[in-house]
């Protein structure tokens, strides 16, 4: 027995599921102290199922506060940066590109440290021991906990990150060190950004897993618990409260995995209908595709894993307007649809009223749409569809038709047939996709490195690669029979010598249960 | 008329030097950070016209040099870039009047404007490859005669070499293997000019014309209309004014393979209009060739860049994929960059094309 809670900034939704089944679920509004929502939303499940809290073995949780918090500069803590790479990349300071209004409350302390790697693991400079230690002791008179550690082509050899590490904590026991190697890839100042966000978001991480642990406790449930990241993979409450960053994008990631369950299909499109945006996914065996392009939160340019996620400006309360032609959104009624839209009693024309009046679907009141123009709801359908059909063949792989998952309140909007489809499933339980993501989500471990193939040959070095993964993901929690290479690729690099490659290896398996 | 860059300019010179990299040249996003820190620092240079140059002044480059991959974790520190130009000024015993960019596309449209910066001296509006390309002989100044090397290399320590060859092709074969060594992301300051040598053989103008390709974006953009409006600017420059869209459509096919020791791309288009029209790019670094139904629209050193059907933003040839709504645009390169001594250096053939170059003007006229 498992649950899956999603914690939203709107609704906490709970599922409780046995294997494959999902017994219940509930929604309710996300509270403020979160756990109060927690409580509802789990003691419903319970005893709706009438249910021993000792039955339950694990109970995983997605949540958006983070990003939310991030966004929005709340609860954020001064951050001291340490680089490692003197001489190289004096010309970019850390936080270079920062916007004004976040960087004013990171702070810049920031200690240009000789150290780092090149491309190829050779060394810039030796680790300079005595200047860390002199940054060390400057954040601590500076009062600084929160401490983000970066290093040239960390991602190809971490150690020099370890060591600096293991100083400042000699010298600042409770400070909270995130290193830019445990977040993101190549790409130094994407990382660094990445590693200081994280860092930033120290103190609300221990709050917000506490009162996760809280509610557990009130709840009596001693099973682990776990927090799904961007990538559809798990990691353990211990784990979350030093790597908060990594949950940001778990959102869009929990509805298209959940979608994804609930229809059994692995490689698929996934269409999440809201109230005020339609996101378009795409499924590759059974997890989301990662987004190539540096991608911005709150300002700020990271590169950490990201679902490849396309937003359209359009849900159940778009605005359909006609000014010679007809558009419907981006502009949304969102959440007052239920007392703006004119099936509802409103007086606002949106996509819902646009879907009862074509007979697509069933909610309100549809006597209230009496005397619509036909010619309006036909063409509003229709620009309804150009923006669905462009969205779903830009985010498609091929040009061989595929299966669509549609998911989401608003998913009544879409019936016909979307060119490129192969077929279009509406599950049941669609409304809490995202909880369900969270319950089923998978252990990973993944390897991105720069190797060489002159020495070892291809197969060999490729052999090694999927197996460090694999390892990654066992020690993560993974039950090793489960264990499968869920993503690899494999980029030659231009003008490097000795066959080199960039190899992007990723492993996944369920988690081991008690 | 000597005009100073704003801090604002660079974004629209990013752009618009991504633009004219014809899918290569590398993400000029790094470069552009660095160009602002120095320009904070330093304070803006100031852009001159070729004319302005005595004939023997002596004008130096400044560049980087690499893989791109490297680029993205590694990029230059500033003093690397401000001791290639003083190595080679010693080395020559002659003092730069300004600074030339060697390559407008992409990332090495900033870094001379970071030595400019740092180095006091100003810009010249001018290049000599009109666009990217992978290879130091690829420019117009060794196409006429001027020699590559003397070339400093320097690494993040300091560290330089200096390089003197016989041509400029085993400049790029040593310099190659240097930059390997020195972590290969290095900064160059190759091919001393002098006055005469950038307005006889340099692509003059570009550097005005990079920043207004991006201003005309910037502006096409709030009227929905991006690329007619860099259509429109280009229409008004001296040479890139053959500006056409080859293709609007759909890429619907990126594959990548190893050929001579580089990797070749090609990427095949359907058309967004419902007719049955293909088109297909074969690139390296940059974009060489794009047929249209089999049939060659245009041909390096013409330059052809895509770019994505919303916003007009380039998108280099490492960063396509499927899905992607694009246009494919075609412009002229400079009649200096056509003749038969220039074609043999970065024409087709340089490339492994088996095809005579024919401008984009004559295709269309047919």
């Amino acid at each position: 027995m498992r649950i899956g809670i999603d914690v939203g900034g709107t609704n906490t939704d709970a599922v409780l599921m046995d294997g494959s089944l999902v017994l219940a679920s509930h929604k309710t509004p996300t509270t403020t102290n979160i756990s109060d929502g927690i409580i509802n939303a789990v003691n419903s499940i319970i005893s709706h199922s009438q249910l021993a809290a000792e039955k339950i073995q694990a109970v995983m949780v997605g949540t958006t506060h983070f990003t939310n918090a991030f966004v929005e500069r709340k609860g954020l803590l001064k951050v001291a940066v340490i680089r490692l790479a003197l001489p190289a990349s004096r010309g970019l300071p850390p936080m270079i590109d920062w916007p004004e209004d976040i960087a004013a409350i990171i702070g810049d302390h920031h200690y240009l440290v000789k150290g780092g790697y090149e491309y190829d693991g050779r060394l810039i400079s030796e680790f300079d021991e005595k200047a860390t230690l002199a940054a060390a002791r400057e954040m601590k008179a500076n009062g600084i906990k929160a401490i983000a550690i970066s290093c040239m082509f960390s991602p190809l050899n971490a150690e020099m990150e370890a060591c600096a590490r293991d100083i400042v904590l000699a010298h600042i026991p409770d400070a909270a060190i995130t290193l830019s190697s445990s977040i993101g890839r190549l790409g130094l100042l994407e990382r660094e950004n990445a590693a200081i966000m994280n860092a930033s978001l120290a103190s609300l991480a221990s709050k917000v897993v506490n009162s996760f642990r809280c509610a557990l406790r009130e709840l009596h449930i001693k099973a682990p618990f776990y927090i799904s990241q961007n990538d559809g993979t798990l990691m353990t409450a211990d784990f979350v409260e030093q790597h908060p960053v990594l949950t940001f994008a778990s959102g869009p990631t929990n509805s298209m995995r959940g979608a994804a369950y609930l229809s059994g299909l692995k490689d698929t499109l996934v269409v999440d209908v809201g109230g005020t945006t339609t996101d378009i996914g795409m499924l590759c065996n059974g997890f989301p595709r990662e987004s190539s392009v540096a991608v911005d939160i709150g300002g700020v340019r990271t590169n950490f894993r990201m679902p490849d996620v396309l937003a359209l400006g359009l849900g159940g309360g778009s605005l359909v307007k006609d000014n010679g032609t007809v558009t419907v959104g981006p502009q949304s009624v969102g959440y007052q649809l239920t007392e703006k839209a004119r099936v509802f009693g409103g007086d606002v024309l949106t996509a819902s009223d646009i879907a009862v009046a074509a007979g697509y679907a069933d909610i309100g009141d549809a006597k209230r749409l009496a005397g619509l123009d036909s010619r309006l709801v036909g063409l509003a359908v229709q620009a309804m569809y150009v923006l669905v059909n462009a969205g779903v063949d830009r985010m498609k792989t091929s040009a061989e038709p595929v299966p669509l998952v549609l998911v989401g309140g608003g998913a009544v909007l879409l019936r016909d047939a979307i060119p490129g489809v192969s077929k279009v499933i509406v599950p049941d339980d669609a409304g809490v996709a995202n909880a369900i993501g969270a319950c089923i989500a998978q252990v990973g471990g993944k390897v991105d490195k720069v190797l060489s193939y002159d020495t070892h040959g291809r197969n060999k070095v490729i052999e090694r690669a999927r197996q460090e993964a694999r390892q990654m993901a066992i020690a993560a929690g993974a039950r090793p029979d489960t264990v499968e290479i869920i993503d690899f690729e494999e980029l030659p690099l231009q003008y490097m010598p000795g066959n080199s490659v960039r190899l992007k290896v990723r492993a996944a398996g369920q988690l081991m249960l008690p | 008329m000597r005009v100073r860059l704003g801090i604002d300019d660079l974004e629209n010179l990013a752009q618009g030097a991504a633009f004219l990299g014809a899918g290569g040249g590398g993400d000029p996003y790094i470069g552009m950070l660095l160009a602002r820190h120095a320009i904070e620092e330093f304070g803006m240079p100031e852009i001159i016209e070729p004319e302005a140059l005595a004939d023997d002044e002596p004008v130096f480059t400044s560049a980087m040099f690499g893989a791109p991959t490297v680029l993205m974790e590694k990029a230059a520190s500033g003093e690397d870039i401000d001791l290639a130009v003083n190595t080679l000024a010693a080395h020559t015993g002659k003092q730069p009047v300004a600074i030339s960019p060697i390559e407008i596309g992409g990332m090495n449209s900033m870094i001379p404007i970071v030595a400019a910066a740092r180095l006091g001296l100003p810009i010249v509006n001018s290049d000599g490859m009109g666009r990217a390309f992978p290879e130091i002989q690829m420019t117009t100044y060794n196409v006429y005669g001027v020699s590559a090397t003397p070339a400093v290399i320097v690494d993040e320590h300091l560290q330089t070499v200096i390089v003197e060859t016989a041509d400029a092709r085993r400049a790029e074969s040593i310099m190659r293997s240097c930059a390997i060594e020195m972590g290969l992301s290095v900064i160059v300051s190759c091919y001393p000019l002098t006055g005469r040598q950038v307005k006889q053989y340099g692509v003059s103008g570009t550097l005005k014309i990079a920043l207004g390709v991006g201003r005309a974006l910037a502006e096409g953009r709030t009227q929905g209309r991006p690329v007619q409006a860099v259509q429109t600017f280009l229409h008004t420059t001296p040479y890139y004014n053959t500006c056409e869209v080859l293709f609007d459509g759909k890429i619907i096919d990126v594959r990548r393979e190893t050929r001579r020791g580089f990797v070749i791309g090609h990427c095949h288009l359907m058309a967004s209009d419902g007719s049955q029209d293909n088109c297909h790019i074969e690139f390296q670094n940059e974009h060489l060739i794009a047929r249209l139904n089999g049939n060659t629209v245009a041909v390096v050193p013409d330059l052809i860049t895509v770019v994505d059907h919303e916003t007009g933003q380039t998108i280099t040839t490492e960063s396509l994929a499927y899905g992607q709504r694009v246009q494919v645009i075609g412009t002229s390169a400079a009649p200096i960059m056509r003749t038969p001594e220039a074609l043999a250096v970065f024409g087709p053939r340089a490339f492994g094309i088996d095809e005579d170059f024919v401008s984009l003007a004559e295709i269309h006229k047919r």
